[in-house]
C-alpha cells in the first residue's frame, strides 16, 4: 500500500517518511506510516487488519520517490491481510472510480 | 510603500576574527592563565572571544535583518502577536524584580506574593474558575499541567479512562500534551467548521477523560453549542478542557466558567500582551473548578490577614510543574496589562480584536475565498484555493510576497481542514489605515504575476529559501564549529 497521486499533491514535498515495524500486527484504521512534507505531518491508516510484511526502506532515504511515483517506486508498506479484503483497491482500481481512466 | 531589509554580512560569532581588544575591554578578567583541575577538566571548546564592541555589532546588525512585532503588522493567526507594552518591560527589569532571589523567605518578598495572588484572582474572575496556578512556563506547559490533572481526578475516583477528545481543528499542542501524560488521542471530525455534536454524543462513553475545546476555535469560529457540548461530556462524568489560546477573543463577553468548562489554560503571551519567548520564558497558568483544586501543583499562595505564606501542604497535589513560582518577570508584565487596561480596557481589546480581523476578512472576500461565512471572532481563515486553480499562486507565494512589504505573514497552512489556508489575526493594535494599508496589499499580490510571486521575497536579507532542501539535507552549523575546533587542537598538538 501507499499514499494517493492526490495525496501526495496535497501534503507536498515529502521530506520525511517513517514506518511500523515489520512484524507488527495491525487492526484496520490502526497507523502504518507517519509521512512529513514541509507543509504537514500525516499518518497512514492501515486499510485492513493483519500483518506487516514489508516496509519500503529505499522512500526512507529518497523521500522524493513518494511524489514523483506514489504507484511505484514509492510504495509504504506491504500488509498480510487475516481475511477476505474484497473492498481494497489497487492503483488501477482506484483511478478507474476517480475517472481517470 | 516598499520595505528594504538590511542587509549586513554578519559572520558567525565564532568566525568573528577578533583579537584586538578595544577599550575597556582590555582591563575585563580573561581566563588566560588559569589551569583547570580535575573534573573540571574538559578538551577544547570552540568558545568565541569577542570583544564587547563587535558583539554589540554583530547583534544590532542581525536584529536590522530580522522582523519584531515593534516593526509593524504581525499577522501570524492564532498566535496573538500584539505589542508588548514597554512599561511592561521596565517593571519587569527594575532592581525590585530583578534582584530577587529566588530562595527569599516569604517574609522577605511578601509583596512579590501580593502580585501573584492578586494575578491568581483576577484570571479566577476573567476564567470563571475558582482556583488558578501560574507555575506552567507556556500554554503547551499548561495544558500538560491539566492533563495531569485530569489524570489524579480519575485515578483518585477509581476511573479508569483512557482517552482524550480532539476536535481536528484543534492546535497541535493538545494532542501532543494529552499524549505526553499517557492518553490515547481521538479525533473529532468537525462539522461546518464545528464541533459535530451529534458525532460527540456517539463518542463519549466512560473510557472517556475529557474533551480539549478551543473557543473560539482556530477558524475564529465561536462554538455555540458549548452549553450542549459541556452537558454531553460531564453526564458521562467527563471533564471539558478549555484551552485558552483564543481567549483574547471574548474577555469581558463570557468567559470559560459560564461555558462549563472545568479546567483552563490561559496564554499569558497571547491574552495579556507578554513577550513571545523563542521557547521562553513564557508563562500557561491553570484555572480550576473548586472540585480539582487540591490536585493543583504546590505551592500554593496563601493569603491571611495581609500575611502572604506559601503552603506545601497538598498531599494529593500533581507535584511541581516549574521551579519556584514559574515565570515571576513574565507574569509581572501580565498583571502590568492587567491592571494598565482595567476590566473596560480588556473589554475593549476584545472588541477591537474582533472589529479588525471581521474588518480585514471583509477587504479580503473578493479575491480570496473565506471558507465557512458569517462573523469571525480575533482571527479569520481566508484560502488562495481558487487562486491556486487559476494562477497557480499559492498561500505560501502570498505569505512570501507579503514580506517585501514590511508585512509579517499570516500563519498559512494551518488549520488542516482549510486548503491553501492563510490564517489572520491582526490584533487590536492596527489602526483602520493600516488595516486598509493591508488589504489592498494582499489583493494587489492576487493580481501579480505569478513568478513575481514565486520566487518571492525580494527585499529581504534572504530570499526565497529551499525548504526542501534545508529539510532533506541538514546541516547542523555547530558540526562545523567542533570540526574547526578539532583541527585547531590538532595544529596545536603538532606545533
Amino acid at each position: 500500500m501507499g499514499i494517493t497521486d492526490h495525496a501526495q499533491s496535497e501534503l507536498t514535498d515529502v521530506v520525511f517518511v517513517e514506518f511500523e515495524k515489520v512484524g507488527k500486527k495491525v487492526a484496520k484504521g490502526d497507523v502504518v506510516a507517519s509521512v512529513e512534507s514541509v507543509k504537514t505531518v500525516s499518518e497512514v491508516y492501515s486499510p485492513a487488519a493483519g500483518e506487516i510484511a514489508a516496509v519500503n526502506s529505499s522512500v526512507t532515504e529518497k523521500p522524493e520517490s513518494i511524489n514523483q511515483d506514489p504507484y511505484g517506486s514509492g510504495w509504504f508498506v506491504v500488509i498480510k491481510p487475516e481475511g477476505e479484503n474484497e473492498e481494497l483497491l489497487d492503483a488501477a482500481g482506484y483511478r478507474k472510480i476517480i475517472g481517470e481512466e | 510603500m516598499k520595505f528594504t531589509f538590511a542587509s549586513w554580512a554578519e559572520p558567525l560569532l565564532s568566525e568573528i576574527e577578533n583579537d584586538e581588544l578595544f577599550g575597556f575591554d582590555n582591563k575585563m578578567p580573561s581566563p588566560e592563565g588559569y589551569e583547570p583541575k580535575g573534573a573540571l577538566e574538559r578538551s577544547t571548546l570552540s568558545i568565541p572571544r569577542i570583544s564587547e564592541r563587535y558583539l554589540m555589532k554583530h547583534y544590532v546588525n542581525l536584529s536590522q535583518m530580522s522582523y519584531s512585532v515593534d516593526n509593524g503588522p504581525h499577522l501570524l493567526g492564532s498566535c496573538t502577536m500584539k505589542y508588548n507594552p514597554k512599561v511592561s518591560e521596565a517593571l519587569a527589569s527594575s532592581d525590585g524584580v530583578a534582584r530577587m532571589h529566588p530562595l527569599q523567605p516569604p517574609s522577605t518578598m511578601q509583596g512579590t506574593l501580593q502580585i501573584l495572588h492578586e494575578l491568581e484572582r483576577w484570571l479566577a474572575e476573567i476564567s470563571g474558575m475558582d482556583a488558578i496556578t501560574l507555575q506552567p512556563a507556556g500554554g503547551a506547559q499548561g495544558e500538560f499541567t491539566g492533563m495531569l490533572i485530569t489524570k489524579a481526578y480519575f485515578e483518585q475516583k477509581g476511573e479508569k479512562r483512557t482517552r482524550i477528545l480532539i476536535p481536528d481543528s484543534a492546535h497541535g499542542t493538545n494532542p501532543a500534551s494529552a499524549a505526553m501524560a499517557g492518553y490515547e488521542v481521538v479525533e473529532l471530525k468537525s462539522k461546518d467548521g464545528t464541533v459535530d455534536v451529534d458525532l460527540l454524543e456517539k463518542v463519549v462513553d466512560d473510557r472517556v477523560a475529557a474533551l480539549m475545546l478551543t473557543n473560539p476555535n482556530t477558524l475564529g469560529l465561536f462554538e455555540e453549542q458549548v452549553g450542549e457540548i459541556a452537558r454531553i461530556m460531564h453526564s458521562s462524568g467527563s471533564l471539558l478542557y478549555y484551552d485558552g489560546a483564543n481567549m483574547n477573543a471574548i474577555i469581558g463577553k463570557t468567559n470559560p466558567g459560564l461555558m462549563g468548562f472545568d479546567i483552563v489554560h490561559f496564554n499569558l503571551h497571547k491574552t495579556f500582551a507578554t513577550p513571545h519567548g523563542g521557547g521562553g520564558p513564557g508563562a500557561g497558568p491553570v484555572g480550576v473548578r473548586s472540585f480539582l483544586e487540591k490536585y493543583l501543583p504546590v505551592p500554593r499562595i496563601r493569603a491571611d490577614g495581609g500575611v502572604y505564606t506559601l503552603d506545601y501542604s497538598m498531599t494529593d497535589s500533581i507535584g511541581k510543574v516549574h521551579s519556584f513560582m514559574g515565570n515571576f518577570a513574565v507574569l509581572l508584565r501580565a498583571y502590568v496589562y492587567i491592571l494598565m487596561n482595567g476590566r473596560d480596557g480588556l473589554t475593549r481589546n476584545s472588541e477591537r480584536a474582533v472589529l479588525n480581523s471581521n474588518y480585514l476578512m471583509k477587504r479580503l472576500s473578493g479575491l480570496y475565498d473565506i471558507p465557512y461565512k458569517g462573523l469571525k471572532k480575533h482571527e479569520f481563515v481566508a484560502s488562495a484555493s481558487t487562486l491556486k486553480e487559476k494562477s497557480g499562486i499559492t498561500a505560501m507565494d502570498i505569505a512570501k510576497r507579503l514580506m517585501d512589504y514590511g508585512i509579517h505573514p499570516p500563519t498559512i497552512y494551518f488549520p488542516l481542514i482549510v486548503g491553501e489556508a492563510l490564517m489572520i489575526e491582526p490584533t487590536e493594535n492596527l489602526s483602520k489605515q493600516t488595516l486598509d494599508r493591508l488589504a489592498s496589499i494582499f489583493n494587489s499580490a492576487a493580481g501579480e504575476d505569478p513568478s513575481v510571486l514565486h520566487s518571492a521575497p525580494h527585499s529581504t536579507a534572504i530570499n526565497r529559501v529551499n525548504e526542501v532542501k534545508a529539510a532533506r539535507e541538514m546541516v547542523f552549523r555547530w558540526q562545523d564549529m567542533q570540526a574547526t575546533a578539532d583541527a585547531g587542537a590538532a595544529a596545536e598538538g603538532k606545533n
